[in-house]
């Protein structure tokens, strides 16, 4: 491996109104590298990213490419200076075609010939191992293409630096490996490759070196080699291990026998086929499967998020009906949505008004709460579940991931449900609000609120979940419990060898 | 410091509120320096013999009522659907011709058959407003698409009400609808506009439909999931916005004392959406304030009149009009009010480095 420095940022520095979001920090990536960038939500991961690709200019500090100083006022700047970003959203046409993707924007002339283009981008997609044809439509394409094409699109434009944000958090273990062969190919060419992620495993899978950040400030560069997975986790929270290890042991779960709070037979909605389920007063069970496998789509045909169908459905033994959101809330049910952007929050509103939201439509268009009791609520929760806000007026879309989804978890809270519905609360969130989320759990389930966690994260479930279902193509393959709650037995039933003698 | 922080708190609490204020401030200002005597206000007597205020200042206030009461109802519609009502003016139309035919069809014209006539009058644009809100709503058809079949039949449905005459209202009430109640110094539609204001406010106040509409408009699929249901949401605004539109076409018919399905209101649809805007509300939907609104009627009544005393004619009139407002459009743009924000922070956080250096 080359030794050569590519880019160097130097003293970084990074005000916002209020806030130092980037304290003297310096980066460095090598030719032929992938380095993580790693930190919790707010540690400044995204204000450095934005600063070299020139969507912020930093306050102070010093920005080198090969050598020599470059100044990055805006995302143009940045291509020209040879560093490309591919985000975790497509950003690209999905009625383009693969090629017309490719070079979309970039073309000399004003007319160009299809063909020759399309010739051209068959090559880069060729050399660059990619299963996708220059004609298809780039959304016919699965997301790992698309992605994989943004990458082709960014290296074809001669990228010295190439930024990865999180692409990995919507693709599934194989789609991952593929793109990870593409990273290590580019690798070899000399690219340096800045890699965000949040899952910790793939850094140690693919990554040569890492920096640390934590409030705005330089933490470290390691080797991947001097810096266990655990030492990491540490350095990102600024805790001791012996601390951390502690946090996971204060999760306890237990299996609960109360009675049954909720219960559907046959429930199917235009999205999830036939499925009984029930759950119990004070229980957290999970739903578990690959992506596709149906678990939100069932969670969601709880909930009436989707057309419901049929289905018998009794609350606390009483029979009801569920065909919208409304009905279900009103039965004290609560949903966190799976994407968060899409379907929580409701990004220009401030953080009081997300907060107190589903608590003002339960009660009707009548009973508006006033101000002041709006304020107390949110102060409340924003304390209770330590979310980091300017103040209760900010809009929701200016917080850091985690703390948006507190803040829909607030939301919930506040109506007091019975039984709260989490699909993949943990989703794209640092590490230490993962585990205070994992515990609010528990502690909700002490209190007799019974719980349906979703995650892609199987550990995750086993640490809270007294029940595992396990789904495959839709269906309800198999429910685990007490001393089936392990990895190797849920991996058997997804992949549907339940004695495991493949 | 607390100086300080009040002043922050202060265009903090105006925001969205700051270029309609502006815009009205430079117009008031350079018509006082073109004629210092051009907001005097003075007691006249018309012709039945009250005492009422006269002078441009009311001309104005007087001419923006019905603009700044669609206004109100288009920002509603605006925030929910993220769209605009472009029927606004023909279904003004349908609501005076019907208002006029009731009045007609009785034998004599008194307070109640006034009422009455208002009442059916309200309740043909809600039927239309529900018409247009089926359309946004359940059928996701684009606000502007869907209006336009209203925009173009509905002055020729007017036409059809009253058989295709323009019939005359001879009405001390109707006329007091348009001009001024006996004893009262004030024009009627001015005291409507204040009325209706008092009327969204309180409807804000009393509901929740205020958050509620911000949150389909901004994030439709997230409102949903919170219980909320859009379709009725979308719905409720086209109606409400039908009780503007009757309101705005009475007191058309009023300042006439008839109804000239052809004209009243004519092109009043544009000018209600320019309101909107200048008011400084997203015309993509979500947060909105009825009050910018409001006052970006009086903007471009402001503006109407002030060029009509500089003696630009009628004809011109629509091309400086459009030159102001692309001026006040850019201005309140994005791209322009973030670098309006750079400059700002900039020059604080040399302020603060200076005093820094001073102590």
């Amino acid at each position: 491996m080359q030794e050569e420095s590519l880019l160097q940022m130097r003293h970084i520095m990074k005000r916002f109104p209020g806030v130092l979001a980037l304290n003297n920090v310096d980066f460095t990536l090598r030719k032929g590298e992938i380095h993580a960038l790693m930190g919790e939500n707010g540690a400044g991961k995204s204000t450095l990213i934005k600063i070299l690709t020139g969507v912020y200019q930093m306050d102070g500090g010093e920005i080198k490419v090969e050598g020599e100083n470059v100044t990055i006022r805006s995302p143009q700047d940045a291509q020209k200076g040879g560093i490309s970003t591919v985000y975790q959203e497509i950003t690209l046409c999905p009625n383009l075609t693969v090629a017309e993707n490719m070079f979309i924007g970039r073309d000399e002339k004003l007319w160009v010939r299809n063909k020759e283009r399309e010739k051209k981008a068959d090559e880069i997609l060729t050399s660059l191992g990619i299963p996708a044809r220059a004609r298809q439509q780039l959304g016919d394409c699965s997301l790992a293409v698309q992605q994989m094409v943004a990458i082709a699109r960014a290296v074809d434009m001669k990228c010295k630096v190439l930024i990865l944000d999180e692409p990995t958090s919507s693709l599934d273990d194989k789609e991952v490996n593929m793109l990870f062969d593409l990273m290590r190919d580019l690798k070899s060419k000399g690219v340096g490759i800045i890699f965000v992620t949040h899952f910790l495993e793939q850094v140690y899978a693919v990554c040569d070196r890492i920096t640390v950040l934590r409030n705005g400030e330089l933490v470290g560069e390691y080797l991947v080699e001097d810096l266990p997975q655990v030492q990491l986790v540490a350095k990102m929270i600024g805790k001791e291990l012996d601390e951390l290890s502690s946090m996971g042991e204060g999760v306890e779960k237990k299996t609960v026998n109360n009675e049954v709070f909720y219960e559907a037979k046959g429930l199917s909605s235009s999205d999830a086929l036939s499925f009984d389920f029930s759950i119990r007063k004070g229980e957290v069970n999970g739903f578990t499967g690959l992506l596709g496998s149906g678990r939100s789509e069932s969670v969601r045909a709880i909930f009436g998020a989707d057309k419901v169908n049929s289905g018998e459905v009794k609350v606390n033994g009483q029979q009801v009906k569920i065909t919208k959101p409304i009905d279900a809330m009103k039965h004290g049910i609560g949903y966190l949505a799976e994407d968060r952007k899409r379907d929580g929050i409701i990004a220009d509103l401030s953080v009081r008004e997300n907060i107190i939201l589903a608590l003002q439509v339960l009660n009707g268009v009548f009973k508006p709460i006033s101000r002041s009791e709006q304020e107390a609520f949110a102060d409340e929760y924003i304390k209770a579940l330590n979310i980091k806000t300017a103040s209760r007026e900010t809009p929701i879309g200016s917080l850091s991931g985690g703390n948006q989804q507190k803040v829909i978890l607030a939301r919930w809270l506040l109506t007091h449900p019975d039984y709260l519905i989490l699909d993949e609360p943990t989703r794209g969130i640092d590490v230490g609000t993962k585990l205070e989320i994992q515990k609010l759990v528990l502690k909700l389930a002490e209190e007799g609120v019974s719980v349906t966690f979703i995650s892609s994260e199987v550990e995750e479930m086993l640490r809270t979940c007294s029940r595992l279902i396990v789904m495959r193509d839709r269906h309800i393959v198999g429910e685990l419990k007490g001393a089936d709650l392990n990895q190797a037995q849920v991996m058997k039933t997804i992949a549907g060898g339940e004695s495991g003698h493949e | 410091m607390s100086k300080k922080a009040a002043k922050k708190g202060f265009t903090a609490g105006l925001g969205q509120l700051t270029i309609p204020l502006v815009a009205i401030a430079i117009l008031v200002i350079f018509n006082l320096i073109r004629d210092p005597s051009f907001f005097s206000i003075e007691i006249k007597h018309n012709i039945d013999g009250n005492s009422v205020l006269a002078g441009n200042l009311i001309t104005v206030i007087n001419g923006a009522s019905e603009l700044a009461i669609l206004a109100m109802g288009m920002t509603l519609v605006t925030a929910a659907c993220g769209g605009q009502d472009i029927s606004v003016g023909a279904a003004a139309a349908i609501a005076g011709s019907v208002f006029v035919k009731v009045l007609k069809s009785g034998a004599s014209i008194n307070a109640g058959t006034v009422i009455l006539a208002f009442l059916l009058a309200c309740i043909v644009a809600m039927i239309f407003g529900a018409f247009n809100g089926t359309l946004v709503a359940v059928f996701n058809i684009q606000p502007m698409i869907a209006t336009l079949i209203l925009y173009t039949c509905g002055r020729s449905i007017a036409y059809w009400i009253n058989g295709g005459a323009t019939p005359t209202v001879d009405s001390g009430i109707v006329k007091a609808i348009g001009g001024f109640i006996p004893g009262v110094p004030i024009p009627t539609p001015v005291i409507i506009v204040v009325v209706m204001a008092i009327i969204f406010k309180l409807l804000f106040h009393f509901t929740s439909l205020e958050l509620l509409t911000q949150s389909v408009g901004i994030n439709g699929s997230a409102a949903r999931l919170n219980g909320i249901n859009p379709t009725f949401i979308k719905l409720l605004s086209f109606i409400i916005l039908g009780v503007c539109v009757s309101v705005a076409g009475c007191i058309g018919v009023g300042r006439l004392g008839l109804i000239n399905h052809e004209t009243l209101l004519l092109d009043v649809e544009m000018d209600t959406i320019l309101a909107v805007a200048i008011g400084g509300n997203n015309l993509g939907g979500g947060k909105f304030k009825i009050l910018g609104s409001i006052i970006g009627a009086y903007v471009i009544q402001t503006l109407t009149i002030t060029l009509y005393a500089m003696n630009v004619s009628s004809t011109d009139v629509k091309a400086y009009k459009a030159i102001v407002i692309i001026l006040l459009v850019v201005i309140g743009s994005p791209v322009v009010k973030k670098k309006f924000e750079k400059f700002m922070a900039g020059r604080a956080s040399k302020k603060a480095a200076s005093e820094a250096k001073g102590a």
